[in-house]
């Protein structure tokens, strides 16, 4: 865990995630100030949206923005939604926040319902985090009892209650909507929309889901001011951000680095590619974005646009490094194994192509590819993504499709000499237990 | 059915939500009557579905979607190793192939003793922990290398 | 309005409208397979995919909003490269066993795969495996063909009221079934065969019957409940292989309730009659029709010579048609009798002489989903009722609030507000207090004819709950239940009722039990107060000759088994039935074979007052004929002249006049001047009687598959804890049933939703006949 930002700084020490450690280090002031100058809910929003916080959770999206569909006279309950629910391979930065720094959501949580006129909100918490689960749970009774959640927050006449969900094992929560169908207790199918949740939200009212980071980020820019917040990034891309490194370094981790930073720098904070071996190829965004080959993200600079622009996207920032010894086919079989097991079944396209994808890659894999398996594997694709009614869909085709496209060589090798063309020895040697 | 202290707890997690929505309380139900009963038989399922006001299939729907719910007894530890990607480039199925050896068991077995069952997991958002493997869903253990496996199961045996 | 445009056609659709909804109106189909009409949006399938102006992709047109100025092109290049993108999915995992799939031939998927699937599979991976579901006696089950559209999910949750199918698990692995074990128990389970769009679910009765296309259609209408489905029956080789619902939207919409569409079993028991009898020196011979007809004509003119036409009597089902219950009473009438009736398991005749019209439901079928209060007296609603029962489930989703007042509860699979459970003794005065909340919430002062009653009304909280509701609706009804109408006190529930609907400004209606409850009024089929004996009166007491239609009268009629005993006294008993009993063979001295009612024309008047006709679907089995016919030759050997029609559209225009309607006139739940029976309630244990869904009529209790589901289990006794308490035997005990017309034996069970003091015990079942009367005093005792 290296800081050098906001989130993840001055966290020394194992006592951290308590609520007298956070108030050391400036905890509960941004929502002090707020109460006690009765800063107006407008004012806190366009703060957030100078701030040019964009969604850490994967999609990017402005969240000075996503505040202000919120109806604002809408008569009756209105909701609050954190996604913790991280369980993209490779992302694992939510879990470093609510471990050491819970009470940094629970503020920006209490922020967000009283610039948006909501009394209640919930956690989602993934549910093979259950420790962590279960350290939220004692944050929030800390914060209740110390009248930063409840009746009467610090005396003023904002009440806000917040209550911790857990998951007990479905990626698809992750889907802003399957996870408001799981808060909801059934089982986690997204919601087709229109409606968003910003009118039909959680239990049909409006409801705004923000990732934990993202909410982690908003102490900082009441305290600070949005401006102070952009000023840690580049424009259009404020603040700093949680990398999680992953895979083939000599330190995986989470590291906090001001957006923009470059490639080469984050992979130098990480310890290099381990074992003093090449780069082949980066995952940049969590296992669902596409993969580049070592030369483009060498080139690329981790923010929104740089990725994007190398072809691939930021994500929730989730940076899978993998080395020579790597099998470019062996790893998307894993990956396509993994949505096939994760579809939620509602939609056809993909209960029945991701199956299919897998099946496919899993045949060339071990011998049994065909020809054109790569032209079908390509159409398949094709056919699932765009028509479906979440991003799941897409999410199981892109890493298949980056990966033909860019390392198309080795997945005709495997078709046609019936083997990979790394040796397995190499790649036994390359995936063997390694602890930093 | 469930023991006054799994009810209580259950009561705890049905009040985190609106009086009319007790039916959001399903997952955490099935999870304190898991940790109970070990598994989720169709009466235990049945009960949760009582209790909450719920028809039984609507819970079953639940308890059938996520994974983490076992709908057939397991072991008395059930570990389970994450072998997705990130983790396998750290050594998560190399971890997995240790496991298996010692406990002379494949994925989706158990034990003639019937102490342990092992899963194959999906990504527990801890990749950098690799190898990472839960027991009994809830406690996590990271860095797996095989002197602490070794260690691991030689606690759990005790 | 919003504008649109859909293929190059523009057209203007209402605010809130879908894709999908103006797709249909301009006629452009749109293939899809989880989207219904009548069913919440899931949007699951993808099929509908089109293409949208601006929309980076294609859009589900089921899902998609209108907005002002859209255009979508539902065959473009997009779209059609989407849907077969889509069909192909489909395809991957469904079997290829078309040739031995009863769907074949009427298969959503199969049909749309011919526009749409490829001529080869690109997939050659194993295909799935599903395992099938016991979903009970209806609905047999192939899921590996099962495409996860959830319509059946859907239809269980919210046409049904309960959910009763899920998905479980997930992805590939994603199944539809019940709750583990369990079976599917709605009365409308059948409507999932019709909804599935492939062989997934499929008729349990018809199975491998027969093809689609080798069936011809005709039109036909439900003989059952008082509803009046609209059916399509199917027949190959002139026999009856299944019946579907016939789409009107002003009844039974698109659904049918399993009585409706699987009771076409029992046309072909072994039951059936198909050439007449006569009993001689006590031995049964078949007869030709001429002399059983003559054995009738002579009968029936020998009793009026030796005993004068007051001693003959006629008892028809209220399942008869329009023109066998006016050929009936014309016949009596003709012999200078005024004994016939029809309202068999009535036990209350008083308000008779004081009506104003034929009981019906007051409003059209289709206004139903507009009330906004509604208050149920005396009605076990959702068996009783079943498509009823669903618009008012709809109806409550939009705000409708139900109030009901019985003496015994089951699920109704719809929100009731207000449940007033009190025994059948107490239902008047019950009634009498929600009257006097009513007009205490009106603040004026009472005008009504019941004064000296309200004096001596109690307050109760419940009653006054209900009176409140009412009285808060801007579209409220009253309606009277079979419960109510049987009842004991039948003419007191129906003048309170009628007087809290008065003070409340409600519709006052009467629901009706059987497919012609308003028919049998309309067709005269009633005695005229003083000149004619209603049905308890002439099983009361013996006549010496009987005709009785379409019933059994052990089942049937409100005296139960004891009603057999009358008819054995009998001279003469002519039975005019499709079905042969053994009770007959005991009572009946001539059994005639008539036509049931794919077998005859005829007609029926439902709830509403909406006269029905249809034709013979099928010729009659062996010699049976067409019940109006016989008692039109009966009265013809009479030289009855009111006999002497030539058809039977003739008989139609009789009752009904030229054009074929039910004069509004001729209908109204008015009574006037029913002397009100108040007693204090009975402190003595009483009886309540259902009439079980199967068990209702003739031909329902002779559906082998209708008698395998749950609600045709064998009757038990069922009583409060409370009760229980009192009476001192424990739930699961053998008990003797006491009444005074007779006993029966039964297991006795706790049951929460029956009022204290009452066992519940149904009736229309042989076990329960000898039992008698539908209410009124019985003991227990533990055998």
């Amino acid at each position: 865990m290296t800081s050098q930002g906001i989130i993840l700084s001055g966290l020394d020490g194992d006592r951290t995630w308590r609520l007298a450690d956070y108030v050391k280090r400036g905890g509960y002031d941004a929502l002090r100030k707020i109460i006690a100058e009765k800063i107006p809910a407008d004012q806190i929003i366009s703060e957030v949206k100078k701030s040019a916080l964009r969604g850490r959770g994967g999609a990017g999206f402005p969240t000075g923005l996503k505040w202000s569909f919120m109806p604002r006279a809408f008569p009756g309950a209105k909701y609050i939604a954190c996604n913790s629910d991280e369980g993209e391979p490779g992302t694992f930065k939510d879990r470093d926040i609510l471990r050491y720094n819970p009470h940094s959501v629970i503020e920006g949580m209490v922020i967000a319902g009283y610039a948006m006129g909501c009394e209640r909100g919930y956690n989602y918490i993934h549910g093979e985090i259950f420790e962590t689960y279960e350290r939220f749970e004692e944050a929030l009774q800390e914060a209740r009892e110390a009248g930063l959640l409840g009746n009467n927050i610090l005396g003023s006449d904002f009440s806000f209650d917040l209550f911790a969900h857990h998951g007990y094992g479905a990626y698809i929560c992750g889907e802003e909507t399957a996870l408001l169908e799981s808060i909801e207790g059934k089982k986690g199918q997204p919601r087709f929309k229109p409606p968003f949740p910003a009118s039909f939200g959680l239990y049909g009212k409006p409801t705004t889901i923000n990732n934990t980071e993202t909410f982690a980020s908003i102490p900082y820019i009441i305290r600070e001011g949005g401006d102070a917040f952009l000023a840690l990034g580049k424009p259009n891309n404020g603040g700093t951000k949680l990398f999680s490194v992953s895979g083939h370094v000599n330190k995986p981790g989470n590291y906090e680095i001001p957006l923009g930073t470059p490639f080469s720098t984050l992979l130098e904070m990480a310890g290099g590619v381990r074992g003093g071996r090449k780069l082949k190829a980066v995952i940049p965004g969590g296992s669902s974005a596409p993969v580049l080959p070592a030369s483009v993200m060498m080139d690329c600079t981790m923010d929104y646009d740089s990725i994007s622009k190398g072809g691939s996207m930021l994500g929730s920032g989730a940076v899978i490094v993998m080395d020579e010894t790597t099998c470019m086919v062996k790893a998307l079989e894993r990956l396509s194994y993994f949505y096939f097991e994760e579809s939620c079944g509602q939609c056809t396209p993909c209960r029945e192509g991701t199956g299919w994808l897998y099946r496919v890659v899993h045949r060339i894999e071990n011998g049994l590819g065909r020809p054109d398996d790569l032209d079908l594997l390509n159409s398949v694709t094709a056919n699932i993504m765009g028509r479906t009614i979440c991003a799941l869909g897409d999410a199981a085709s892109m890493p298949v499709q980056s990966f033909v496209k860019h390392f198309g060589d080795e997945f005709a090798f495997h078709i046609e000499h019936k083997k990979c063309l790394v040796p397995k020895d190499v790649q036994h040697e390359g995936s063997k237990i390694y602890v930093a | 059915m469930l023991s006054p202290e799994s009810l209580k707890k259950i009561d705890r997690e049905i009040a985190k939500y609106p009086p009319d929505q007790k039916q959001s309380a399903s997952m955490g139900a099935l999870r304190i009557a898991q940790e109970e009963k070990g598994w989720l038989a169709s009466e235990t399922i049945e009960f949760v579905a009582e209790y909450l006001g719920m028809p039984a299939i609507a819970v079953y729907e639940v308890a059938s979607f996520y994974n983490m719910y076992d709908l057939a007894p397991v072991g008395a530890k059930k570990i389970s190793v994450c072998t997705n990607l990130p983790c396998a480039l750290s050594g998560g199925v190399h971890a997995a192939d240790y496991i298996k050896k010692k406990l002379g068991i494949d994925f989706n077995e158990t034990t003639a003793d019937g102490q342990f069952t092992l899963k194959e997991g999906e990504c527990m958002g801890a990749c950098g922990d690799a190898p990472v493997l839960l027991v009994n869903n809830h406690r996590m253990c990271s860095w797996m290398t095989e002197e602490k496996i070794d260690q691991l199961l030689a606690d759990l045996k005790k | 309005m919003l504008e649109i445009e859909i293929d190059g056609k523009q057209l203007q659709v209402p605010d809130g409208s879908t894709v999908m909804e103006a797709a249909t109106q301009v006629g452009a189909y749109v293939p899809h397979f989880c989207y219904h009409k009548k069913l919440s949006i899931a949007a699951n399938c993808r099929m509908c995919l089109v293409q949208v102006e601006k929309a980076p992709k294609p859009l589900p047109a089921c899902a998609t909003p209108v907005t002002n100025g859209m255009k979508v092109w539902t065959h473009s290049e997009q779209a059609v490269k989407a849907q077969k993108g889509v069909m192909e999915f489909l395809l991957i995992n469904h079997p290829l066993d078309c040739p031995i799939c009863d769907q074949g031939g009427e298969c959503q998927l199969q049909d749309l795969s011919v526009g749409y699937g490829g001529v080869q599979s690109r997939y050659e991976e194993e295909k799935r495996v599903v395992s099938n579901k016991d979903l009970g006696p209806l609905v047999s089950t192939d899921m590996t063909r099962c495409i996860n559209c959830t319509r059946c999910v859907r239809f269980t949750t919210e046409i049904a009221g309960l959910m009763e199918l899920g998905q479980a698990f997930r992805g590939e692995h994603a199944e539809i079934m019940p709750f583990v074990e369990k079976t599917i128990e709605t009365e409308l389970s059948g409507n999932i065969i019709d909804l599935c769009p492939v062989g997934a679910l499929t008729s349990k009765p018809f199975r491998f019957g027969a093809r689609a296309w080798e069936m011809s259609r005709r039109k036909s209408v439900s003989p059952h409940d008082s509803l009046g489905s609209n059916l399509v029956v199917q027949i190959k080789n002139d026999q009856v292989k299944r019946v579907l619902p016939l789409e009107n939207e002003e009844l039974n919409e698109c659904w049918l309730s399993d009585k409706d569409r699987f009771s076409y079993e029992a046309l072909a028991s072994e039951e059936r009659l198909t050439r007449p009898m006569i009993k001689q020196g006590g031995q049964w011979t078949e007869a030709d029709w001429a002399t059983a007809l003559e054995y009738v004509a002579n009968g029936l003119k020998s009793v009026t010579a030796e005993h004068g036409a007051a001693s003959i009597g006629a008892l028809a089902s209220p399942h008869s048609t329009l023109e066998e219950l006016y050929l009936t009473q014309a016949v009596v009438r003709g012999l200078g009798s005024g004994n016939v009736d029809f309202r068999l398991r009535q036990s209350d005749f008083s308000a008779d002489g004081k009506r104003e019209g034929a009981p019906w439901l007051g409003m059209p079928v289709s206004k139903i989903g507009s009330l906004d209060r509604l208050f149920v007296i005396g009605s076990f609603f959702r068996k009783d009722h079943p498509l009823i029962a669903q618009r008012i489930r709809q109806a409550a989703k939009r705000g409708l609030k139900v109030s009901a007042l019985n003496p015994a509860f089951d699920d109704w699979q719809l929100p009731v507000v207000n449940a007033l459970n009190v025994r059948p003794s107490a239902m008047a005065s019950s009634l009498l207090a929600v009257l006097k909340g009513l007009v205490e919430i009106s603040g004026e002062a009472y005008d009504g004819e019941y004064a000296a009653a309200l004096a001596g009304a109690s307050s109760e909280p419940a009653a006054r709950a209900i009176a409140e509701s009412i009285a808060s609706g801007r579209r409220s009804a009253v309606w009277l239940g079979n419960l109510a109408v049987q009842h004991q006190d039948a003419a007191t529930l129906h003048a309170l009722a009628q007087e809290i609907a008065r003070v409340a400004k409600a519709t006052f209606g009467v629901v009706g039990e059987a497919a012609n409850s308003v028919g049998g009024y309309i067709a005269n089929a009633v005695p005229v107060a003083g000149k004619g004996l209603n049905a308890a009166q002439m099983l009361a007491s013996p006549l010496k000759a009987y005709l009785l239609l379409n019933l059994e009268p052990e089942l049937d009629t409100a005296a139960g088994s004891s009603a057999l005993r009358t008819l054995g006294k009998a001279e003469m008993v002519a039975v005019f039935s499709a079905f042969k009993s053994a009770a007959a063979l005991e009572y009946a001295d001539v059994i005639l074979p008539v036509a049931p009612f794919t077998e005859t024309a005829g007609t029926y008047v439902n709830c509403e007052g909406r006269a029905q006709s249809f034709y013979p679907v099928v010729k009659p089995r062996g010699e049976a004929r067409p019940g109006w016919k016989v008692l039109k030759v009966i009265g013809d050997m009479l030289g009855l002249e009111s006999c002497s029609v030539d058809s039977i559209e003739d008989v139609r225009k009789r009752v009904l006049g030229a054009d074929g309607f039910v004069e509004p006139a001729k209908l109204g739940n008015a009574v006037h001047g029913v002397e009100l029976k108040i007693a204090p309630a009975s402190v003595r244990l009483e009886r309540v009687a259902d009439v079980p869904i199967y068990f209702a009529d003739p031909i329902a209790r002779r559906s082998a598959a209708l008698q395998q589901t749950t609600d045709a289990a064998e009757p038990k006794a069922r009583v409060s804890k409370a009760t229980l308490a009192q009476i001192g035997i424990d739930s699961g005990a053998r008990v003797k049933l006491v009444s005074s017309e007779g006993s029966v034996v039964v297991t006795l069970i706790e049951d929460e939703g029956v009022a204290g003091g009452c066992v519940r015990l149904a009736a229309a079942h042989v076990l329960t006949a000898p039992l008698g009367a539908l209410n009124g005093e019985v003991s227990v005792e533990r055998v």
